[in-house]
């Protein structure tokens, strides 16, 4: 068995007076793959948020590589380095072209050479194969190509773990395929990744587990081969039946 | 020919539709002429009531005779498509017309055919037209205030080094561009302080020592606005962010003086800057007025410089928040690298407005006995020797102001232009 790299405890988060996560408890280990489906509002996002302290838990604790989330700035500011994250909205920045949008957080974050991040960023560029998109800003690109620098963006920091939020939820039909590719290519190279999506052809192909959320609660957790199978709960398999 | 339906013109009598159309155009104009500079009617014979409306009836008519569409003459077709759609328009259009008509001509007998440059003295002044011995004579004071003669090379020269390192600026060569913010924010201004503090105030190197009550004039105006366009901009800056800061102190700090110096007017500032002021200052401590008076502005356009670059930040989505932070950006870089270039494009527009308002603002400096350009002025009609010749010196302003103003307002479209990006 290879460490965990993610560990919650009993975490608890509230908007106001809605209560979103309730006790969630989740270990991820290295090199895992894992697909967080469910329905709208049932807490994924805000889930998978809380690993890289976009959004503060109240209660519990989260562990991501052996250092805690806390109100200690330069710890989340060190796991939020590790930790690459993928948007729904792509969030590219559009005043800087696709290769500064690569290297500012190398360069900046990390300290690193503008040469060396540079060859990083065309490195990352090529395996989501839109190098010749660099010296273009983001209005220009497609919303596929938007999203494939995205993931190049978040690649450039070598980040341990890389969090989806739904990254396709928000692209044409025609781009999903060129985007799952990468992601898939990604997971091929051995990368933790956690991923919130309703592609569940994704989700057989590259899952080592998936987790089904409804109202704030982790309903079932399973292999993925299981998980299609034989699901446990009837809440799990109204929305199967209602999604594949 | 025969058939000619005068309510529908058409295409196929298109040269007769034209020939009479213009004739009623020009009739109409020829009429409101002759009524406006000549006194003669030439509908006399017409009811009274009738004859006031001729030359607009007159247009109408000719309008109508020309809107054919698609006539094939390129000239006549823009004019239909633009000014010439409807009989309303063609009326509002006439209208125009002939309110240029009334006014232009005045207007040029006044600033030019009537007006006298020549000779040195008021009883040069023999037309009825404007008088611009009276701005000749005054230039020198309108420009440099109460600056004695015999020094105000300092002056000239002054803003000339100051022009010239700005100038510099743009031919940077590419590798030094990087710097080019912080060379405009903090070198120029330091610059710009010494040569004014030891050229244009002197008082060491052998220089005479000018005291600032007697600067004044158009090289005031310049000082004052330079001074404040530049220190306002990074305190309206650091205003917003913190008003928009998580930590209580700063955010109410921050709130606090933004809505203070919001809800007083700013001749009120000034006063208190030359009167107030000094009380709080320990014994013996001086504070030049002038100093004192760019202060006062500086912190009193800072606060609205904050509000208009906080309508950027706030306009801003979520989105680029987290991708920044999920990059492990923390607070400064995220804002200097991410949000900050995109927010200060998004209120180019809203910056220009504000300084253009500075700018304007500068002359109630007069309050606390600073005298720029309007300030020399107002002290200029009240002059014996020339009195009654105020209109000419507020024209004479008003058209400096406009200069200023309007390129400033030319630039910053251009910096529009320049940083545009599509989302």
């Amino acid at each position: 068995m290879s460490e965990k790299i993610i560990q919650m405890e009993n975490v608890n988060k509230w908007f106001d007076d809605f209560h979103v996560l309730k006790d969630i408890n989740l270990d991820v280990e290295s090199k895992q793959k894992i697909v967080v489906c469910g329905p709208s509002g049932s807490g994924k996002s805000t889930l998978i948020r809380c690993i890289n302290r976009l959004e503060e838990h109240q209660k519990g604790n989260i562990i991501v590589d052996g250092t805690e989330l806390s109100e200690n700035t330069k710890n989340i500011e060190k796991i939020r380095a590790e930790v690459g994250m993928v948007f729904q909205q792509f969030n590219l920045f559009p005043h800087l072209s696709i290769l500064d949008n690569c290297t500012l957080a190398p360069i900046w974050v990390k300290k690193m050479s503008k040469k060396d991040a540079e060859e990083l960023a065309m490195k990352q560029l090529e395996q989501v194969q839109i190098p010749d998109q660099a010296k273009k800003f983001p209005g220009q690109l497609s919303g596929g190509q938007q999203q494939r620098c995205a993931i190049a963006r978040a690649l450039c920091m070598q980040p341990k773990i890389m969090l989806f939020d739904e990254p396709t939820s928000a692209l044409d039909p025609e781009m999903i395929k060129e985007v799952l590719d990468a992601m898939v290519n990604l997971a091929k190279g051995g990368m933790t990744m956690i991923v919130v999506t309703h592609e569940m052809g994704f989700a057989k192909e590259v899952a080592d587990e998936v987790i089904f959320m409804d109202e704030g609660i982790i309903v079932e957790k399973q292999p993925t081969k299981d998980f299609f199978a034989h699901p446990k709960s009837d809440r799990t398999k109204l929305f199967l039946s209602q999604i594949l | 020919m025969n058939k000619i339906n005068f309510l529908k013109p058409d295409n196929k009598n298109l040269p007769l539709f034209l020939f009479i159309g213009s004739l009623f155009i020009l009739l109409s104009i020829l009429d409101f002429s002759l009524n406006n500079f000549f006194d003669r009617n030439i509908t006399y014979f017409l009811p009274r009531f009738v004859s006031i409306f001729t030359p607009l009836i007159f247009g109408i008519i000719g309008f109508h005779l020309i809107r054919i569409e698609f006539s094939g003459i390129k000239k006549l077709d823009l004019l239909n498509k633009n000014i010439n759609t409807s009989n309303f328009n063609a009326a509002l259009s006439l209208f125009i017309i002939f309110l240029l008509i009334f006014c232009v001509p005045p207007l040029l007998n006044w600033f030019i055919f009537d007006a006298n440059i020549s000779g040195n003295t008021k009883e040069a002044c023999t037309g009825s037209g404007a008088c611009w011995v009276y701005i000749k004579v005054w230039f020198n004071r309108f420009m440099y205030g109460m600056y004695p003669n015999t020094e105000q090379w300092r002056i000239n020269l002054s803003f000339t080094v100051v022009l010239a390192f700005a100038g510099m600026g743009f031919f940077m060569p590419t590798m030094y561009k990087k710097y080019l913010t912080l060379y405009y924010t903090i070198f120029l201004p330091i610059i710009s302080f010494f040569l004014i503090y030891y050229l244009i105030s002197g008082g060491s190197f052998g220089l005479v020592w000018v005291e600032t009550g007697a600067w004044g004039g158009l090289s005031l105006t310049f000082i004052v606005s330079f001074f404040c366009l530049i220190f306002c901009f990074p305190i309206g800056m650091m205003l917003a962010l913190g008003r928009r800061s998580n930590l209580p102190t700063v955010k109410y700090s921050s709130l606090g003086f933004i809505e203070f110096w919001r809800g007083v007017p700013l001749i009120t500032v000034l006063f208190m800057s030359a009167v107030m002021f000094p009380m709080f200052l320990p014994d013996g401590t001086y504070m030049d007025k002038l100093i004192r008076v760019i202060i006062a502005i500086t912190l009193f356009e800072a606060a609205y410089v904050a509000e208009v670059i906080r309508g950027g930040l706030q306009a801003l989505p979520r989105g680029q928040y987290d991708a920044a932070k999920s990059l492990g950006m923390g607070y400064w870089k995220l804002h200097l690298l991410v949000i900050l270039p995109q927010a200060l494009k998004l209120v180019i527009p809203g910056i220009a407005n504000t300084f253009l308002a500075l700018v304007k603002d500068t002359p109630l400096i007069f309050v606390v006995g600073l005298l720029e350009l309007a300030g020399m002025l107002g002290l200029a009609k009240t002059n014996p020797e020339w009195l009654g010749f105020s209109m000419e010196g507020y024209v004479f302003a008003a058209i400096i102001f406009w200069i200023i103003c309007y390129s400033m307002s030319r630039y910053s479209q251009n910096l529009e232009l320049k940083y545009k990006t599509e989302r």
